[in-house]
């Protein structure tokens, strides 16, 4: 995913200790906005937003001593651009015992875009039960949505030309935490 | 991916694990209130059906339907072909209504490898003739997968009439992809030596249930296909059932992990007897469930991305 690319273009945006204090921002704002976080579950985005709701709810757990339940949303059946390549593996789908309906959900990505990713999500959300809200919170807003798609919660809000890409990289899944931005016509 | 599922053998270490794993999120979709993905809207499935079936036709056609793709059934009766029509007039019908995978059951062996050479779409081997029926081993792998945990370096014994059985040969050629020990089991008429050590040259070949049961993971017992018993591969149905049918003393011989498989339909008090299929080892209306999970995964890895 990350490979690390000699790229003369690249720029470090987010470097370790950086994303640790974006996350514990938005942890407090998850439970300043939602008034303790009670009846809320996070559901993650596979594949960076699920560590990424993990942490969350790990940083909720730490100012608050509140468990918020955590879970996994795979969106991969209910992408609109499934034609326009070649077949993608799924990610899991794990929702956390008490199921969401009635709760608040707030998903969890690591890049938001097009914002068709998160309209998937919500498809994806219909058919596994009834929220009684849906929010979403994002590690990094790097604009050009394609869709009337916003975040509750944003980590770092980074000005992109759309030929460049935005590269989270989580301890979890790549081994180092940071976020670089790449290419572009400079 | 490939494009079409004729033979087991289409499918390599790294593609079979994929199907299983899809498999596996396919699954989950059976314990929710709404079990439908919008992912193959606007996709035509045709089940082209020549031979009769319940549990395949119906087990595509509810994959097929879970996945939002349009269904359409075709069984050889009451259709042009009891008016003579050939395959391949039939494969260039469906062709022009623009199908997008054909799952085919036919009675004559490579029927499936023919039609691909007809049609744009995929092709998906539902069973044909005494050659394959490579879905049936992709659930069973899954069926053995999920109850015992992993595939490679399981032993898996396959009882009865292998010569005639489809499911056999698909069933050795994945096993053996996947890592397992696989070992034929029944009569010498009904096991020839050739036959295992064309399909994979690991494959070994037992004339005695009993010796070979302690070591066993796995027992898949075949049907006794009645068709076949005029033509003296065996001398009665009892004493085939003496010999090689699973009873309870037979199953007791079994370590205490292992599960006993059947793909259906069976004969009971036959190749199986009564107390056995409803044991808790025995997997069966499992593996029915799974033929679902198994056909979603395959309908998706072959029609879900670009073509």
């Amino acid at each position: 995913m990350a490979s690390p690319r000699a790229d003369t273009t690249s720029k470090i945006i987010l470097g370790e200790s950086d994303l640790h204090r974006v996350v514990d921002r938005i942890a407090h704002q998850i439970l300043e906005k939602t008034s303790g976080a009670t009846g809320t579950v996070l559901l993650g985005i596979p594949t960076r937003g699920v560590p990424l709701a993990q942490r969350l709810a790990a940083r909720i757990h730490a100012f608050e001593g509140i468990d918020v339940p955590v879970g996994s949303l795979d969106i991969t059946l209910y992408r609109d651009d499934l034609r326009l390549h070649a077949t993608r593996a799924l990610g899991k789908t794990e929702l956390p015992g008490g199921g969401i309906d009635g709760r608040r959900v707030i998903l969890v990505d690591d890049v938001l875009f097009s914002g068709r990713t998160v309209r998937a999500a919500l498809d994806a959300l219909n058919d596994v039960g009834r929220p009684s809200s849906v929010q979403l919170a994002v590690l990094v807003d790097r604009g050009h949505r394609q869709l009337p798609i916003r975040a509750d919660y944003v980590g770092k809000n980074i000005p992109t030309a759309v030929s460049e890409s935005v590269r989270v990289s989580l301890l979890e899944v790549d081994g180092l935490d940071e976020v670089k931005l790449t290419g572009g016509d400079k | 991916m490939i494009k079409h599922l004729r033979s087991a053998a289409d499918l390599d270490l790294a593609t079979a694990t994929l199907i299983l794993d899809t498999a596996g999120e396919m699954a989950a979709l059976a314990g929710r209130e709404v079990k439908k993905l919008p992912t193959l809207r606007g996709r035509t499935v045709v089940n082209l059906f020549y031979e009769d079936s319940t549990r395949t036709r119906i087990s595509f056609e509810a994959a097929a339907k879970r996945l939002s793709a349009d269904v359409i059934n075709f069984s050889a009766k009451g259709s042009s072909v009891s008016k003579g029509e050939s395959l391949k007039d039939t494969a260039l019908t469906l062709q022009a209504m623009g199908a997008d995978a054909v799952v085919i059951r036919h009675s004559a062996s490579g029927a499936p490898h023919r039609l691909a050479s007809w049609v744009d779409g995929s092709v998906i081997n539902a069973g044909d003739g005494t050659h394959e029926h490579p879905t049936q081993a992709l659930l069973d792998a899954y069926t053995m997968r999920s109850r015992l945990g992993r595939l490679a370096g399981l032993r898996v014994a396959i009882v009865g009439d292998v010569l005639h059985s489809r499911v056999a040969r698909s069933n050795v050629l994945l096993l053996t992809t996947l890592g397992a020990h696989v070992t034929l089991v029944g009569p010498p008429t009904l096991v020839p030596r050739d036959i295992a050590a064309a399909l994979s040259p690991a494959t070994k070949v037992s004339y005695d249930l009993d010796s070979v049961l302690p070591d066993m993971d796995v027992v898949m017992m075949l049907r006794v296909q009645t068709e076949r018993m005029q033509d003296s591969y065996f001398p009665s149905a009892r004493e085939y059932s003496r010999r090689y049918g699973l009873d309870l003393a037979r199953m007791r011989k079994l370590p205490e992990h292992a599960i006993v498989m059947h793909p259906g339909p069976m004969n009971r008090g036959m190749e199986i007897a009564p107390e056995v299929a409803d044991s808790s080892r025995s997997t069966i209306v499992e593996q029915v469930a799974n033929g679902v999970s198994a056909r979603m995964a395959v309908l998706y890895l072959l029609l879900g991305g670009k073509a």
